[in-house]
Protein backbone atom coordinates (compact mmCIF):
# COMPACT_ATOMS: atom_id res chain seq x y z
CA UNK A 1 0.00 0.00 0.00
CA UNK A 2 1.23 3.47 -0.88
CA UNK A 3 2.26 5.51 2.14
CA UNK A 4 2.42 9.30 2.22
CA UNK A 5 2.39 11.94 4.93
CA UNK A 6 -0.58 14.29 4.98
CA UNK A 7 1.79 17.20 5.62
CA UNK A 8 3.57 16.40 2.32
CA UNK A 9 0.28 16.37 0.45
CA UNK A 10 -0.71 19.63 2.12
CA UNK A 11 2.56 21.30 1.09
CA UNK A 12 1.91 20.32 -2.53
CA UNK A 13 -1.70 21.47 -2.38
CA UNK A 14 -0.68 24.80 -0.89
CA UNK A 15 1.77 25.35 -3.75
CA UNK A 16 -0.99 24.62 -6.24
CA UNK A 17 -3.32 26.99 -4.41
CA UNK A 18 -0.62 29.63 -4.67
CA UNK A 19 -0.70 29.23 -8.43
CA UNK A 20 -4.49 29.23 -8.64
CA UNK A 21 -5.29 32.02 -6.16
CA UNK A 22 -3.28 35.18 -5.88
CA UNK A 23 -4.98 35.94 -2.57
CA UNK A 24 -3.52 32.93 -0.79
CA UNK A 25 -0.78 33.94 1.65
CA UNK A 26 1.10 31.68 4.05
CA UNK A 27 2.37 32.34 7.56
CA UNK A 28 4.79 30.09 9.32
CA UNK A 29 6.23 29.96 12.80
CA UNK A 30 9.72 28.74 12.00
CA UNK A 31 9.27 25.03 11.10
CA UNK A 32 8.60 25.84 7.43
CA UNK A 33 10.51 22.73 6.44
CA UNK A 34 8.59 20.50 8.88
CA UNK A 35 5.14 21.79 7.91
CA UNK A 36 6.06 21.76 4.19
CA UNK A 37 5.02 25.42 3.98
CA UNK A 38 8.39 25.91 2.30
CA UNK A 39 7.03 24.41 -0.93
CA UNK A 40 4.87 27.54 -1.18
CA UNK A 41 7.65 29.84 -0.06
CA UNK A 42 9.99 28.66 -2.82
CA UNK A 43 7.52 29.67 -5.50
CA UNK A 44 5.86 32.66 -3.83
CA UNK A 45 8.36 34.25 -1.44
CA UNK A 46 6.55 37.60 -1.52
CA UNK A 47 3.38 35.96 -0.18
CA UNK A 48 5.14 34.02 2.54
CA UNK A 49 5.83 35.32 6.04
CA UNK A 50 7.89 33.44 8.58
CA UNK A 51 7.11 35.25 11.82
CA UNK A 52 9.42 33.18 13.96
CA UNK A 53 8.55 31.30 17.11
CA UNK A 54 5.51 33.36 18.03
CA UNK A 55 2.23 31.54 17.48
CA UNK A 56 -0.01 34.23 18.95
CA UNK A 57 1.50 36.78 16.62
CA UNK A 58 1.11 34.40 13.68
CA UNK A 59 -2.61 33.94 14.19
CA UNK A 60 -3.14 37.63 14.93
CA UNK A 61 -1.23 38.66 11.80
CA UNK A 62 -3.27 36.17 9.79
CA UNK A 63 -6.41 37.92 11.03
CA UNK A 64 -5.08 41.26 9.80
CA UNK A 65 -4.24 39.79 6.39
CA UNK A 66 -7.75 38.34 6.15
CA UNK A 67 -9.28 41.71 7.03
CA UNK A 68 -7.84 43.02 3.83
CA UNK A 69 -9.32 40.23 1.75
CA UNK A 70 -6.39 37.85 1.55
CA UNK A 71 -6.70 34.13 2.35
CA UNK A 72 -4.11 33.33 5.02
CA UNK A 73 -2.97 29.81 5.85
CA UNK A 74 -1.17 29.74 9.21
CA UNK A 75 1.10 26.72 9.48
CA UNK A 76 2.89 25.27 12.47
CA UNK A 77 2.73 22.28 14.76
CA UNK A 78 -0.79 21.51 15.96
CA UNK A 79 0.27 21.68 19.57
CA UNK A 80 1.65 25.22 19.30
CA UNK A 81 -1.11 26.72 17.16
CA UNK A 82 -4.01 25.32 19.15
CA UNK A 83 -2.49 25.44 22.62
CA UNK A 84 -0.25 28.50 22.71
CA UNK A 85 -2.43 30.71 20.56
CA UNK A 86 -5.84 29.61 21.80
CA UNK A 87 -7.04 33.04 22.89
CA UNK A 88 -6.35 34.44 19.44
CA UNK A 89 -8.10 31.49 17.82
CA UNK A 90 -11.09 32.07 20.07
CA UNK A 91 -11.54 35.82 19.80
CA UNK A 92 -9.74 37.25 16.83
CA UNK A 93 -10.50 34.32 14.52
CA UNK A 94 -13.68 32.51 15.62
CA UNK A 95 -15.67 35.30 17.31
CA UNK A 96 -14.69 37.60 14.47
CA UNK A 97 -15.48 34.87 11.87
CA UNK A 98 -12.26 35.62 10.03
CA UNK A 99 -11.23 33.74 6.93
CA UNK A 100 -8.13 32.20 8.48
CA UNK A 101 -7.01 28.62 7.86
CA UNK A 102 -5.12 27.20 10.83
CA UNK A 103 -3.08 24.19 9.74
CA UNK A 104 -1.68 22.10 12.58
CA UNK A 105 0.79 19.46 11.54
CA UNK A 106 2.55 16.83 13.67
CA UNK A 107 -0.63 16.06 15.58
CA UNK A 108 -1.15 12.93 17.61
CA UNK A 109 1.09 10.34 19.22
CA UNK A 110 2.76 9.51 15.92
CA UNK A 111 5.02 12.56 16.22
CA UNK A 112 6.90 9.86 18.04
CA UNK A 113 10.36 10.46 19.44
CA UNK A 114 9.91 14.17 20.26
CA UNK A 115 7.68 13.04 23.09
CA UNK A 116 4.67 14.38 24.96
CA UNK A 117 5.39 18.10 24.61
CA UNK A 118 4.99 17.88 20.85
CA UNK A 119 2.21 15.29 20.73
CA UNK A 120 -1.02 17.21 20.34
CA UNK A 121 -3.82 15.04 21.72
CA UNK A 122 -6.41 17.68 22.59
CA UNK A 123 -6.84 19.75 19.43
CA UNK A 124 -10.25 18.33 18.47
CA UNK A 125 -11.59 19.00 21.94
CA UNK A 126 -10.43 22.58 22.21
CA UNK A 127 -11.18 23.64 18.64
CA UNK A 128 -14.57 22.03 18.15
CA UNK A 129 -15.95 23.77 21.22
CA UNK A 130 -15.49 27.14 19.51
CA UNK A 131 -18.40 28.58 17.51
CA UNK A 132 -17.97 29.34 13.79
CA UNK A 133 -15.02 27.02 13.16
CA UNK A 134 -14.77 24.00 10.87
CA UNK A 135 -12.50 21.22 12.18
CA UNK A 136 -10.98 18.80 9.68
CA UNK A 137 -8.88 15.67 10.08
CA UNK A 138 -8.11 14.17 6.67
CA UNK A 139 -7.62 10.44 6.40
CA UNK A 140 -4.73 10.37 3.92
CA UNK A 141 -2.67 12.34 1.42
CA UNK A 142 -5.30 12.23 -1.33
CA UNK A 143 -8.02 13.52 0.96
CA UNK A 144 -5.70 16.18 2.39
CA UNK A 145 -5.29 17.75 -1.04
CA UNK A 146 -9.04 17.85 -1.54
CA UNK A 147 -9.50 19.34 1.92
CA UNK A 148 -6.90 22.05 1.29
CA UNK A 149 -8.62 23.05 -1.95
CA UNK A 150 -12.06 22.97 -0.33
CA UNK A 151 -11.15 25.22 2.58
CA UNK A 152 -9.61 27.80 0.27
CA UNK A 153 -12.99 28.07 -1.44
CA UNK A 154 -15.00 28.78 1.69
CA UNK A 155 -14.92 31.96 3.73
CA UNK A 156 -14.51 31.36 7.46
CA UNK A 157 -12.31 29.88 10.16
CA UNK A 158 -10.92 26.38 9.68
CA UNK A 159 -8.63 24.20 11.74
CA UNK A 160 -7.08 21.27 9.90
CA UNK A 161 -5.03 18.57 11.61
CA UNK A 162 -2.17 16.89 9.78
CA UNK A 163 0.25 14.16 10.75
CA UNK A 164 4.00 13.87 10.64
CA UNK A 165 4.54 10.31 9.52
CA UNK A 166 3.31 8.59 6.40
CA UNK A 167 -0.31 7.42 6.46
CA UNK A 168 -1.58 4.61 4.21
CA UNK A 169 -3.28 6.04 1.13
CA UNK A 170 -6.76 4.53 1.29
CA UNK A 171 -8.85 6.90 -0.82
CA UNK A 172 -8.88 7.64 -4.53
CA UNK A 173 -8.89 10.87 -6.49
CA UNK A 174 -12.42 10.06 -7.64
CA UNK A 175 -13.84 9.64 -4.10
CA UNK A 176 -16.12 12.50 -3.06
CA UNK A 177 -14.99 14.96 -0.42
CA UNK A 178 -17.65 17.20 1.03
CA UNK A 179 -16.98 19.08 4.25
CA UNK A 180 -19.38 17.79 6.90
CA UNK A 181 -20.21 14.60 5.01
CA UNK A 182 -18.59 11.40 6.32
CA UNK A 183 -17.37 8.77 3.89
CA UNK A 184 -18.40 5.14 4.08
CA UNK A 185 -15.28 3.01 3.71
CA UNK A 186 -16.84 -0.42 4.19
CA UNK A 187 -20.35 -1.79 4.52
CA UNK A 188 -21.35 -3.85 7.55
CA UNK A 189 -24.25 -4.55 9.93
CA UNK A 190 -23.03 -5.89 13.27
CA UNK A 191 -21.04 -2.88 14.46
CA UNK A 192 -19.94 0.50 13.11
CA UNK A 193 -16.32 1.61 13.45
CA UNK A 194 -16.28 5.40 13.28
CA UNK A 195 -12.74 6.73 12.96
CA UNK A 196 -10.73 9.75 11.91
CA UNK A 197 -7.27 10.35 10.46
CA UNK A 198 -4.77 7.56 10.73
CA UNK A 199 -7.20 5.47 12.78
CA UNK A 200 -9.43 4.88 9.75
CA UNK A 201 -6.72 2.60 8.34
CA UNK A 202 -6.60 0.73 11.63
CA UNK A 203 -10.38 0.44 11.59
CA UNK A 204 -10.25 -1.09 8.11
CA UNK A 205 -7.68 -3.62 9.32
CA UNK A 206 -9.89 -4.33 12.32
CA UNK A 207 -12.88 -4.86 10.02
CA UNK A 208 -10.94 -7.48 8.11
CA UNK A 209 -9.98 -9.33 11.30
CA UNK A 210 -13.59 -9.18 12.54
CA UNK A 211 -14.85 -10.41 9.21
CA UNK A 212 -12.63 -13.49 9.50
CA UNK A 213 -14.44 -14.17 12.77
CA UNK A 214 -17.83 -13.73 11.17
CA UNK A 215 -18.52 -10.20 12.40
CA UNK A 216 -19.62 -7.69 9.81
CA UNK A 217 -18.43 -4.15 10.54
CA UNK A 218 -19.15 -0.87 8.87
CA UNK A 219 -16.24 1.58 8.66
CA UNK A 220 -16.89 5.31 8.51
CA UNK A 221 -14.28 7.99 7.87
CA UNK A 222 -15.06 11.18 9.76
CA UNK A 223 -12.82 13.73 8.07
CA UNK A 224 -14.92 16.59 9.43
CA UNK A 225 -14.99 16.66 13.22
CA UNK A 226 -17.11 19.82 13.13
CA UNK A 227 -19.77 20.12 11.80
CA UNK A 228 -20.12 16.41 12.40
CA UNK A 229 -22.22 14.30 10.04
CA UNK A 230 -25.11 13.49 12.38
CA UNK A 231 -27.13 11.67 9.76
CA UNK A 232 -24.46 9.11 8.94
CA UNK A 233 -23.79 8.50 12.64
CA UNK A 234 -27.47 8.08 13.51
CA UNK A 235 -28.02 5.73 10.55
CA UNK A 236 -25.02 3.65 11.62
CA UNK A 237 -26.41 3.39 15.14
CA UNK A 238 -29.86 2.42 13.89
CA UNK A 239 -28.57 -0.13 11.43
CA UNK A 240 -25.78 -1.75 13.47
CA UNK A 241 -26.84 -1.09 17.06
CA UNK A 242 -23.23 -0.76 18.30
CA UNK A 243 -20.57 1.88 17.79
CA UNK A 244 -16.81 2.01 18.27
CA UNK A 245 -14.98 5.30 17.76
CA UNK A 246 -11.23 5.48 17.11
CA UNK A 247 -8.97 8.54 17.17
CA UNK A 248 -5.39 9.55 17.86
CA UNK A 249 -6.59 11.98 20.52
CA UNK A 250 -7.50 12.11 24.19
CA UNK A 251 -10.60 10.15 25.10
CA UNK A 252 -12.29 13.27 26.47
CA UNK A 253 -13.71 15.82 24.11
CA UNK A 254 -12.68 14.43 20.75
CA UNK A 255 -14.37 12.32 18.09
CA UNK A 256 -15.76 9.84 20.61
CA UNK A 257 -17.38 12.63 22.58
CA UNK A 258 -18.74 14.25 19.44
CA UNK A 259 -20.30 10.97 18.30
CA UNK A 260 -21.70 10.33 21.78
CA UNK A 261 -23.28 13.79 21.80
CA UNK A 262 -25.13 12.89 18.61
CA UNK A 263 -26.19 9.45 19.80
CA UNK A 264 -27.48 10.26 23.27
CA UNK A 265 -29.90 12.75 21.75
CA UNK A 266 -30.99 10.68 18.80
CA UNK A 267 -30.23 6.98 18.95
CA UNK A 268 -28.55 5.81 22.14
CA UNK A 269 -26.74 2.52 21.53
CA UNK A 270 -23.81 0.87 23.31
CA UNK A 271 -20.53 2.55 22.46
CA UNK A 272 -16.81 2.05 23.03
CA UNK A 273 -14.09 4.63 22.47
CA UNK A 274 -10.58 3.80 21.30
CA UNK A 275 -8.42 6.80 22.18
CA UNK A 276 -5.60 7.89 24.47
CA UNK A 277 -6.86 7.16 27.97
CA UNK A 278 -6.51 10.53 29.73
CA UNK A 279 -2.73 10.41 29.90
CA UNK A 280 0.17 12.18 28.21
CA UNK A 281 2.31 10.40 25.62
CA UNK A 282 6.05 9.80 25.69
CA UNK A 283 9.03 9.38 23.38
CA UNK A 284 9.14 6.34 21.17
CA UNK A 285 8.79 5.06 17.64
CA UNK A 286 5.30 5.87 16.30
CA UNK A 287 4.33 2.22 15.87
CA UNK A 288 5.58 1.37 19.33
CA UNK A 289 3.51 4.19 20.81
CA UNK A 290 0.35 3.23 18.95
CA UNK A 291 0.71 -0.27 20.40
CA UNK A 292 1.51 0.91 23.91
CA UNK A 293 -1.40 3.37 24.01
CA UNK A 294 -3.82 0.86 22.48
CA UNK A 295 -4.48 2.57 19.18
CA UNK A 296 -4.03 -0.45 16.91
CA UNK A 297 -6.43 -2.56 14.90
CA UNK A 298 -6.41 -5.20 17.63
CA UNK A 299 -7.64 -2.64 20.13
CA UNK A 300 -10.51 -1.73 17.82
CA UNK A 301 -11.29 -5.44 17.39
CA UNK A 302 -11.46 -5.90 21.16
CA UNK A 303 -13.64 -2.82 21.56
CA UNK A 304 -15.96 -4.07 18.82
CA UNK A 305 -16.38 -7.44 20.51
CA UNK A 306 -17.05 -5.75 23.86
CA UNK A 307 -19.65 -3.44 22.44
CA UNK A 308 -21.41 -6.19 20.51
CA UNK A 309 -21.85 -8.09 23.79
CA UNK A 310 -23.67 -5.05 25.16
CA UNK A 311 -26.04 -4.76 22.22
CA UNK A 312 -29.72 -4.85 22.99
CA UNK A 313 -31.27 -8.11 22.02
CA UNK B 1 -3.65 68.52 6.56
CA UNK B 2 -2.76 71.86 8.13
CA UNK B 3 -3.84 72.53 11.62
CA UNK B 4 -5.29 76.03 11.77
CA UNK B 5 -6.14 77.63 15.12
CA UNK B 6 -9.80 77.34 14.18
CA UNK B 7 -9.42 73.63 13.44
CA UNK B 8 -7.62 73.12 16.74
CA UNK B 9 -10.49 74.79 18.58
CA UNK B 10 -12.94 72.62 16.72
CA UNK B 11 -11.03 69.48 17.73
CA UNK B 12 -10.98 70.57 21.36
CA UNK B 13 -14.71 71.05 21.18
CA UNK B 14 -15.12 67.60 19.62
CA UNK B 15 -13.06 66.00 22.37
CA UNK B 16 -15.19 67.76 24.99
CA UNK B 17 -18.35 66.39 23.39
CA UNK B 18 -16.92 62.90 23.20
CA UNK B 19 -16.10 62.99 26.90
CA UNK B 20 -19.66 64.02 27.70
CA UNK B 21 -20.99 61.18 25.57
CA UNK B 22 -18.64 58.68 27.17
CA UNK B 23 -19.84 59.62 30.64
CA UNK B 24 -23.48 59.49 29.65
CA UNK B 25 -23.14 56.14 27.89
CA UNK B 26 -21.34 54.56 30.80
CA UNK B 27 -23.75 55.92 33.36
CA UNK B 28 -26.68 54.53 31.41
CA UNK B 29 -24.92 51.20 30.92
CA UNK B 30 -24.22 51.01 34.64
CA UNK B 31 -20.85 49.36 34.04
CA UNK B 32 -17.77 49.83 31.89
CA UNK B 33 -14.34 51.38 31.81
CA UNK B 34 -14.48 55.09 32.50
CA UNK B 35 -10.85 55.98 33.25
CA UNK B 36 -9.24 54.43 30.19
CA UNK B 37 -11.96 55.70 27.87
CA UNK B 38 -11.44 59.29 29.02
CA UNK B 39 -7.65 59.03 28.76
CA UNK B 40 -7.92 57.98 25.10
CA UNK B 41 -10.39 60.62 23.95
CA UNK B 42 -7.92 63.22 22.66
CA UNK B 43 -5.89 60.67 20.70
CA UNK B 44 -9.03 59.24 19.12
CA UNK B 45 -10.29 62.75 18.35
CA UNK B 46 -7.08 63.69 16.57
CA UNK B 47 -7.22 60.50 14.50
CA UNK B 48 -10.87 60.44 13.48
CA UNK B 49 -11.49 64.16 13.10
CA UNK B 50 -8.21 65.31 11.63
CA UNK B 51 -5.62 62.75 10.68
CA UNK B 52 -7.25 59.68 9.22
CA UNK B 53 -8.63 59.34 5.72
CA UNK B 54 -11.95 57.59 6.16
CA UNK B 55 -15.49 57.79 4.90
CA UNK B 56 -18.42 57.01 7.20
CA UNK B 57 -20.63 56.70 4.10
CA UNK B 58 -18.32 53.99 2.80
CA UNK B 59 -16.85 52.24 5.85
CA UNK B 60 -15.14 49.55 3.74
CA UNK B 61 -13.46 52.04 1.39
CA UNK B 62 -10.30 50.27 0.24
CA UNK B 63 -7.95 53.19 0.66
CA UNK B 64 -9.10 54.21 4.14
CA UNK B 65 -6.65 54.53 6.99
CA UNK B 66 -7.30 51.95 9.70
CA UNK B 67 -7.63 52.28 13.43
CA UNK B 68 -7.37 49.32 15.78
CA UNK B 69 -8.33 49.86 19.40
CA UNK B 70 -6.18 47.16 20.94
CA UNK B 71 -7.12 48.36 24.45
CA UNK B 72 -10.67 47.27 23.80
CA UNK B 73 -11.98 48.40 27.17
CA UNK B 74 -11.64 51.96 25.89
CA UNK B 75 -14.49 51.15 23.50
CA UNK B 76 -16.86 53.89 24.71
CA UNK B 77 -14.44 56.59 23.49
CA UNK B 78 -14.28 54.96 20.08
CA UNK B 79 -18.03 54.38 19.91
CA UNK B 80 -18.66 58.05 20.69
CA UNK B 81 -16.21 59.06 17.95
CA UNK B 82 -17.64 56.67 15.36
CA UNK B 83 -21.13 57.93 16.05
CA UNK B 84 -20.08 61.58 15.87
CA UNK B 85 -18.24 60.88 12.62
CA UNK B 86 -21.46 59.46 11.19
CA UNK B 87 -20.99 55.69 11.21
CA UNK B 88 -24.19 55.13 13.18
CA UNK B 89 -26.97 57.02 14.93
CA UNK B 90 -26.34 58.52 18.36
CA UNK B 91 -29.30 56.71 19.87
CA UNK B 92 -27.21 53.51 19.84
CA UNK B 93 -24.81 55.08 22.34
CA UNK B 94 -27.48 54.91 24.99
CA UNK B 95 -27.80 51.14 24.52
CA UNK B 96 -24.16 50.36 25.28
CA UNK B 97 -23.77 46.92 26.88
CA UNK B 98 -27.45 46.07 26.48
CA UNK B 99 -28.63 42.81 24.96
CA UNK B 100 -29.60 43.29 21.34
CA UNK B 101 -27.65 46.57 21.03
CA UNK B 102 -24.93 47.17 18.47
CA UNK B 103 -22.36 48.29 21.05
CA UNK B 104 -20.84 45.40 22.94
CA UNK B 105 -19.00 45.86 26.23
CA UNK B 106 -15.80 45.41 24.25
CA UNK B 107 -15.57 46.21 20.52
CA UNK B 108 -17.06 43.56 18.24
CA UNK B 109 -16.58 44.44 14.61
CA UNK B 110 -19.43 42.32 13.33
CA UNK B 111 -21.98 44.33 15.28
CA UNK B 112 -20.74 47.92 14.97
CA UNK B 113 -20.35 49.88 11.70
CA UNK B 114 -16.92 51.43 11.33
CA UNK B 115 -15.09 49.08 13.68
CA UNK B 116 -12.11 47.45 12.01
CA UNK B 117 -11.69 44.62 14.43
CA UNK B 118 -12.73 42.92 17.60
CA UNK B 119 -10.73 43.53 20.76
CA UNK B 120 -11.05 43.21 24.49
CA UNK B 121 -8.69 40.39 25.28
CA UNK B 122 -5.61 42.55 25.63
CA UNK B 123 -2.50 42.20 23.53
CA UNK B 124 -4.04 41.10 20.23
CA UNK B 125 -4.36 44.35 18.28
CA UNK B 126 -0.81 44.99 17.17
CA UNK B 127 -0.49 41.61 15.44
CA UNK B 128 -3.73 42.30 13.61
CA UNK B 129 -2.48 45.75 12.62
CA UNK B 130 0.71 44.13 11.33
CA UNK B 131 -1.36 41.77 9.19
CA UNK B 132 -3.28 44.68 7.68
CA UNK B 133 0.00 46.52 7.11
CA UNK B 134 1.52 43.52 5.34
CA UNK B 135 -1.62 43.15 3.22
CA UNK B 136 -1.53 46.84 2.27
CA UNK B 137 2.09 46.55 1.21
CA UNK B 138 1.35 43.41 -0.79
CA UNK B 139 -1.57 45.04 -2.57
CA UNK B 140 0.24 48.38 -2.92
CA UNK B 141 -2.19 50.45 -0.87
CA UNK B 142 -0.90 53.58 0.80
CA UNK B 143 -3.05 53.32 3.95
CA UNK B 144 -1.72 54.15 7.40
CA UNK B 145 -2.60 51.72 10.17
CA UNK B 146 -3.00 53.19 13.63
CA UNK B 147 -3.23 51.07 16.73
CA UNK B 148 -3.89 52.26 20.27
CA UNK B 149 -2.45 50.20 23.10
CA UNK B 150 -2.83 50.56 26.83
CA UNK B 151 0.31 50.82 28.92
CA UNK B 152 -0.77 47.94 31.15
CA UNK B 153 -1.66 46.04 27.99
CA UNK B 154 1.94 45.91 26.86
CA UNK B 155 2.61 43.52 29.70
CA UNK B 156 1.11 40.93 27.32
CA UNK B 157 3.85 38.94 25.61
CA UNK B 158 2.08 38.95 22.27
CA UNK B 159 2.62 42.70 22.03
CA UNK B 160 6.36 42.13 21.96
CA UNK B 161 6.07 39.29 19.45
CA UNK B 162 4.23 41.76 17.25
CA UNK B 163 6.71 44.55 18.00
CA UNK B 164 9.49 42.32 16.65
CA UNK B 165 7.47 41.39 13.57
CA UNK B 166 6.67 45.00 12.66
CA UNK B 167 10.30 46.03 12.89
CA UNK B 168 11.59 42.94 11.09
CA UNK B 169 9.18 43.47 8.22
CA UNK B 170 9.88 47.23 8.16
CA UNK B 171 6.20 48.08 8.54
CA UNK B 172 6.50 51.85 8.19
CA UNK B 173 2.76 52.05 7.54
CA UNK B 174 2.13 51.20 11.21
CA UNK B 175 1.82 53.89 13.83
CA UNK B 176 1.20 52.59 17.33
CA UNK B 177 0.27 54.82 20.24
CA UNK B 178 0.50 53.90 23.89
CA UNK B 179 -2.14 55.54 26.08
CA UNK B 180 0.32 55.81 28.95
CA UNK B 181 -2.01 56.65 31.81
CA UNK B 182 0.11 54.77 34.34
CA UNK B 183 -2.72 52.78 35.90
CA UNK B 184 -4.17 49.33 35.44
CA UNK B 185 -7.06 47.70 37.22
CA UNK B 186 -5.14 46.64 40.33
CA UNK B 187 -3.12 49.81 40.76
CA UNK B 188 -0.18 51.62 39.22
CA UNK B 189 1.57 49.93 36.32
CA UNK B 190 4.86 50.75 37.99
CA UNK B 191 3.76 49.01 41.14
CA UNK B 192 2.48 45.88 39.42
CA UNK B 193 5.03 45.28 36.72
CA UNK B 194 6.85 48.32 35.53
CA UNK B 195 7.27 48.98 31.84
CA UNK B 196 9.40 52.04 32.32
CA UNK B 197 11.14 53.40 30.47
CA UNK B 198 8.65 52.60 27.73
CA UNK B 199 10.10 54.48 24.75
CA UNK B 200 13.62 53.05 24.98
CA UNK B 201 12.20 49.54 25.10
CA UNK B 202 10.38 50.12 21.83
CA UNK B 203 13.47 51.75 20.34
CA UNK B 204 15.46 48.68 21.31
CA UNK B 205 12.92 46.63 19.39
CA UNK B 206 13.61 48.69 16.28
CA UNK B 207 10.83 51.28 16.42
CA UNK B 208 11.04 55.02 15.88
CA UNK B 209 9.61 56.60 19.02
CA UNK B 210 8.25 59.95 20.15
CA UNK B 211 6.91 61.04 23.53
CA UNK B 212 4.12 63.55 23.83
CA UNK B 213 1.41 64.89 26.09
CA UNK B 214 -1.52 62.74 25.05
CA UNK B 215 -4.05 65.42 25.94
CA UNK B 216 -2.47 68.21 23.89
CA UNK B 217 -4.18 67.91 20.52
CA UNK B 218 -1.54 70.03 18.84
CA UNK B 219 1.24 67.77 20.12
CA UNK B 220 -0.68 64.64 19.12
CA UNK B 221 -1.10 65.89 15.58
CA UNK B 222 2.47 67.11 15.39
CA UNK B 223 3.57 63.60 16.33
CA UNK B 224 1.18 61.87 13.92
CA UNK B 225 2.19 63.98 10.92
CA UNK B 226 5.84 62.93 10.66
CA UNK B 227 4.84 59.33 11.33
CA UNK B 228 3.61 59.03 7.72
CA UNK B 229 6.96 60.09 6.39
CA UNK B 230 9.42 57.85 8.22
CA UNK B 231 10.51 54.98 6.01
CA UNK B 232 11.65 51.51 6.90
CA UNK B 233 10.49 51.47 10.52
CA UNK B 234 7.27 51.27 12.48
CA UNK B 235 6.35 54.30 14.59
CA UNK B 236 5.56 54.40 18.28
CA UNK B 237 4.10 57.43 20.01
CA UNK B 238 4.19 57.20 23.78
CA UNK B 239 1.34 59.48 24.78
CA UNK B 240 1.48 60.50 28.43
CA UNK B 241 -2.10 60.68 29.60
CA UNK B 242 -4.20 60.92 32.73
CA UNK B 243 -6.70 58.25 33.53
CA UNK B 244 -10.16 59.78 33.86
CA UNK B 245 -8.99 62.99 32.12
CA UNK B 246 -11.54 65.79 32.14
CA UNK B 247 -13.36 64.99 35.38
CA UNK B 248 -11.49 66.29 38.41
CA UNK B 249 -12.62 63.61 40.83
CA UNK B 250 -11.80 60.80 38.40
CA UNK B 251 -8.40 61.97 37.23
CA UNK B 252 -5.58 59.64 38.25
CA UNK B 253 -7.95 57.46 40.27
CA UNK B 254 -7.49 53.75 39.75
CA UNK B 255 -10.96 53.17 41.15
CA UNK B 256 -12.47 54.42 37.89
CA UNK B 257 -10.66 51.86 35.75
CA UNK B 258 -13.54 49.45 35.44
CA UNK B 259 -16.38 51.35 37.06
CA UNK B 260 -19.10 53.48 35.49
CA UNK B 261 -20.16 56.80 37.03
CA UNK B 262 -23.25 56.78 39.20
CA UNK B 263 -26.02 59.22 38.31
CA UNK B 264 -24.87 61.46 41.14
CA UNK B 265 -21.31 61.41 39.82
CA UNK B 266 -22.55 62.21 36.32
CA UNK B 267 -24.37 65.25 37.67
CA UNK B 268 -21.16 66.44 39.29
CA UNK B 269 -19.03 65.65 36.23
CA UNK B 270 -21.06 67.25 33.45
CA UNK B 271 -20.64 70.88 34.55
CA UNK B 272 -16.85 70.34 34.62
CA UNK B 273 -17.10 69.57 30.92
CA UNK B 274 -19.25 72.58 30.28
CA UNK B 275 -22.37 70.51 29.85
CA UNK B 276 -25.68 71.34 31.38
CA UNK B 277 -27.62 68.66 33.11
CA UNK B 278 -29.62 68.27 29.88
CA UNK B 279 -28.32 64.73 29.93
CA UNK B 280 -30.63 64.11 32.81
CA UNK B 281 -33.50 63.76 30.40
CA UNK B 282 -31.77 60.64 29.26
CA UNK B 283 -31.68 59.26 32.73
Amino acid sequence: MEMKATRDAFGEALRELGREKRKVVVLSGDLEDSTRAEYFKKEFPERFFNLGIAEQDILGTAVGLSLDGLIPFACSFAVFLTNRAYGILRISICYNKRNVKVIGSHAGLTVGEDGATAQCLEDFAITRVLPNIIVLSPVDAVETKKAAKAIAELCGPVYMRLGRGPYPVITKESDPFIIGKANLMREGDDVALIATGLMVSEALKAAKILSDEGISSRVINIHTIKPIDEETIIDAAKETGAIVTAEEHQIHGGLGSAVAEVLVKNEPVPMEMVAVQDTFGESGAPEELLRKYHLKAVDIVNAAKDVIKRKRG
Amino acid sequence: MTLTPAKLDELKETARHLRIDVLKMLTLAGSGHTGGSLSAVDIITALYFHKMRHDPQNPRWDERDRFILSKGHGGPALYAALSKAGYFDRRHLWQLRQAGGILQGHPFSRSTPGLECTSGSLGQGLSIANGIALACKLTKKSCQIYVLLGDGEIQEGQVWEAAMSAAHHKLDNICAIVDNNGLQIDGSVDGIKSLNPIAPRWRAFGWETREIDGHDLKQIIQALDPADKVKGKPQMIVAHTIKGKGVSFMEGKVGYHGVAPTREELKRALPELGASIEAESLL
